[in-house]
């Protein structure tokens, strides 16, 4: 590829050689990385564990698509149905998706990028991985002794009162990972406030770091409502006390309340941080500062804001008051709108830039025509009348994943692809890359769009089995998810490749303004050689071609 | 490629016989899609907006064609209209959704009822005639249909796709749906709300038939009980006659009449008397005690089932006077069994 077409910026591959000392080779042993206090290690640690649940959680929505190839339920018993779309939602949201961005990325970037040399509790962090693995344990526990059947949302009655599987296990093992959820949050929160380098004011942070910062504060806020849910299941579980049971004078429905209460600004908790990605890829790969910068980092944080008032419209049709209804359907409406900011923002900073198309941005624009179909089907749900027919059916499954998987998944792989060289010095095969990305663009469309159709003719989620006229959606749903798995095994074997043989990346190989690119790929662990002074706004490429020019006259 | 013809002839009929868009069955199925493509279309047109702009943008600015980016920081004007024309889409989203909301949950006046029980893992139908159907529900075209609907067990939701409606099923509260069936035909009936093992086979089938055929249907499948009557007997042998004998000197109030009426509650509130406040009064009396009586009524939870809730309450609903609870005292003694009619299920 000519010059003029990218602009990676590689050195010259005959006398590149990788830093003497990095992060990666400081000390050596499998104690120093499992008794580690540096973020970058707790990042890779979190990146290969959060890899790891992925596949697992990957494994069961195949089985899931596999049996819903015929209408007849014959590969699977109903049971075994019902754990496999439980335990693969359970997987998904609270071992893969919450964690995801932030856990690697954040961790590994925060610091980094406001200039400083880890983040506020060292110790803290790398609890929060021993709790992550505490809570897949349990989880996986869970599934080893016979599996749970609530779904992810462990609704009751049915999960107190109906079902005689491990759901005070399961229960548990999301507990746990929500303290994990929640220190992270936490020292996300500390090292944003406290500890900013010289000169990097709120407003020189980069947008990543704003999005972050939003994220923490649901994490931090609405994850113990999930724990203390999750508890008066379990004691409703084992001690009956009532809370929940009609009977008793409790209130089904309050667990519902609860329990959206956290997983509403859990979405958000998911989409923010990758929100914050595609911030970053798109000014690099446009050359230019994100359109409207003030804009898009106070709509990150109306997001947040907004996301704690909107839960009861996952209840419209479960008997809330009418009244009710139509306040929660209003602010629904409110958080759209943030949203569709961002979209346009990030449209508009392609405009008069220099744009380039490498594989991180071929994901960001992915991310850009999914998320806007996942957000405004999302409206569809948020309208009260039209929530009645489609919620509940696979409109909804369609819906999620559009904004959970086209939106988040597809941003933490443009991430992902982005900052690899960063983390690891070197570059991945840049063909095969962009072969993966639009494998994945593909193979998603065709498993997400025909479940659209599916939802609005009806056929309800977490069925086993269905009636013969919906199959031949169902079966391009399930050659689409093959193509997806594909899509997604690409980078696992590409990116394993390119730590041997992967072409050394250098500093800088994106020509990317943030602080992580001005110092060596990998990092030391203590990050910066001496704490920099930041004076200049993010996303300043004038500066850095200033900066590149004057080192090449100092050299010289 | 050669394809046999067998294999040809299967694959059309496969093709053909699946669906694409669902039967517009029920009058507030066409309100329910002019929303949807409304939304639908905005889904459409935003999409090509923002398509455009990407790929407006990745063509004009390309590195080829632009090598120096040219710096903007953003603007007003531009911000200002990409929050306020979605906004305004929005409202507009928000205003006609809730319009629909209420044409589809609040009922009219003048429906017919049918109750319907939900339960792992089957739905059971009951009309007031004494109809009773499992996984089936038959009902007139032409005519407002009200369900009543309430679980005996988990969440259960009620789903008609092609009549575009759908409500949870909640246990220990009554929530309703209404329709009004345009065609004769038979549709889904789906349990959205996963209810454990076999929520998948909690399906069934709505008859819509002409109201002649409605007619004979209910003339030919009526257990010979009507809910009423089964209520008149629940409410004899639980001894309810003993305190509510709607004589003046009775130690429980009198309920002829009482239902849709407003009651004085000693507490000082003021209820109105509907299927939910009858159903509530029986199971937790202590709760409800009527202005200027004890409150001596023992409780009923677990020992009357949802079916015989919806009995006592049709039969409650049905006295008029008190002629019918003074014979009910003189005839419960004698009348205890209930006739059966063979073939017909009855749960």
């Amino acid at each position: 590829m000519s010059a003029t077409h990218t602009i990676v910026n590689l050195p010259d591959q005959r006398t590149a050689t990788l830093p003497k000392r990095t992060y990666l080779n400081n000390e050596d042993g499998l104690l120093s990385w499992l008794l580690t206090g540096d973020h970058k290690r707790i990042a890779m640690l979190y990146l290969v564990s959060i890899t790891f649940f992925f596949f697992i959680g990957g494994a069961f929505a195949g089985l899931i698509r596999l049996e819903l190839l015929t209408p007849q339920p014959d590969l699977v018993a109903a049971d075994t149905y019902n754990k496999f779309f439980s335990m693969h939602g359970i997987i998904m949201v609270f071992l893969f998706l919450v964690p995801s961005v932030p856990a690697t990325l954040g961790n590994f970037l925060i610091p980094i990028m406001i200039g400083t040399k880890d983040l506020a509790f060292p110790k803290i962090n790398l609890l929060s991985w021993y709790l992550y693995w505490l809570g897949g344990l349990v989880v996986l526990g869970a599934m080893v002794l016979g599996g749970v059947d609530t779904g992810w949302t462990f609704t009751t009655p049915l999960s107190t009162h109906y079902l005689n599987t491990h759901v005070v296990t399961a229960a548990m093992g999301v507990f746990i990972l929500g303290f994990s959820s929640i220190f992270t949050g936490l020292n996300f929160i500390v090292t944003i406030h406290r500890m900013r380098a010289p000169g990097m004011t709120w407003f020189r942070m980069p947008l990543f770091v704003w999005s972050h910062y939003a994220a923490s504060i649901l994490m931090v806020l609405g994850t113990p409502v999930l724990a203390i849910t999750l508890v008066l299941v379990a004691l409703e579980r084992l001690f009956g006390i009532g809370v929940f049971d009609p009977t008793k004078g409790g209130d089904p429905l309050l667990f519902q309340h609860l329990f959206w209460f956290y997983s509403h600004p859990a979405v958000y908790i998911m989409i923010l941080p990758g929100m914050g990605v595609i911030s970053e890829v798109i000014s690099t790969f446009s050359r230019k500062r994100v359109f409207g910068y003030t804009a898009v980092a106070f709509s990150s944080v109306a997001i947040a804001l907004f996301g704690f008032f909107v839960w009861a419209h996952h209840m419209f049709i479960m008997g809330v008051s009418n009244y009710s209804a139509l306040v929660f359907s209003l602010l629904t409406m409110l958080v759209a709108v943030p949203s569709a900011i961002k979209i346009f923002n990030w449209s508009f900073t392609l405009q008069k830039g220099s744009i380039t198309f490498e594989t991180p941005m071929l994901y960001a624009f992915g991310f850009l025509g999914l998320f806007t179909i996942g957000g405004m089907t999302g409206v569809f749900l948020g309208a009260l009348g039209m929530d009645i027919h489609l919620t509940e059916t696979y409109f909804i499954v369609a819906h999620f994943h559009f904004v959970m998987v086209g939106g988040m998944l597809m941003a933490f792989l443009a991430g992902i692809h982005f900052w690899w060289p960063k983390m690891t010095g070197r570059m991945y095969s840049e063909s095969l890359s962009k072969l993966a990305a639009v494998t994945t663009f593909i193979g998603f469309n065709l498993t997400f769009l025909p479940q659209f159709i599916l939802g609005y003719l009806g056929m309800p989620r977490r069925y086993h089995a269905y009636p013969q006229e919906f199959q031949v959606l169902n079966v391009l749903s399930t050659a689409g998810a093959t193509v997806l798995g594909v899509g997604y095994m690409l980078p696992l074997i590409y990116l394993a490749w390119s730590l041997k043989y992967g072409a050394i990346a250098g500093n800088n190989p994106w020509q990317a303004t943030g602080l992580e690119w001005q110092i060596q790929s990998p990092p030391l662990t203590e990050n910066f050689i001496e704490t920099p002074i930041v004076d200049h706004e993010a996303y300043d490429y004038e500066w850095l071609e200033h900066k590149t020019a004057h080192e090449v006259t100092t050299v010289g | 490629m050669h394809i046999s013809p067998v294999m040809w002839q299967f694959l059309m009929k496969w093709l053909t016989n699946s669906a694409l868009f669902p039967r517009e069955a029920s009058t507030i199925a066409p309100y329910a899609d002019a929303l949807y493509f409304f939304l639908l279309l905005l889904t459409v047109v935003g999409l090509t907006l923002v398509c455009t702009l990407v790929f407006g943008f990745s063509i004009r600015y390309r590195k080829e064609k632009n090598p120096v980016a040219e710096h903007v920081e953003g603007s007003t004007l531009l911000e200002a209209t990409w929050t306020i024309i979605p906004l305004a889409l929005f409202l507009i989203v928000f205003v006609w959704g809730a319009l629909l909301y209420f044409r589809i949950y609040n009922p009219p006046t003048n429906a017919m009822n049918v109750y319907i029980v939900g339960k792992q893992w089957m739905w059971k139908a009951e009309h007031p005639g004494g109809q009773h159907e499992i996984n089936a529900l038959h009902v007139p075209t032409g005519r407002n249909v009200q369900l009543t609907m309430i679980s005996q067990d988990v969440f259960h939701s009620f789903s008609i796709p092609d009549f575009r409606v759908k409500r949870e099923v909640i246990p220990g509260r009554y929530s309703t749906v209404w329709f009004n069936a345009t065609t004769p035909g038979t549709y889904h009936i789906f349990c959205t709300q996963y209810c454990g093992t076999n929520h998948s086979v909690m399906i069934g089938e709505v008859t819509a038939m002409s109201p002649d055929d409605y007619e004979k249907w209910t003339q030919t499948s009526t257990s010979g009980t009507s809910l009423a009557q089964n209520g008149e007997r629940l409410f004899a042998s639980m001894g309810c006659n003993a305190c509510h004998s709607g004589s003046a000197a009775a130690r429980g109030p009198n309920l002829a009449g009482v239902y849709g009426s407003k009651l004085q509650l000693t507490s000082g509130s003021e209820v109105l008397v509907n299927d939910a406040y009858l159903r509530d009064a029986i199971l937790n009396p202590s709760q409800h005690i009527t202005a200027g009586y004890a409150p001596i009524m023992p409780t009923y939870q677990g020992q009357i089932s949802e079916d015989g809730l919806i009995d006592l309450v049709e039969y409650i609903k049905g006295l008029k006077t008190n002629y019918r609870v003074q014979q009910t005292l003189t005839t419960s003694q004698s009348n205890q069994a209930a006739p059966t009619t063979p073939g017909v299920v009855k749960p």
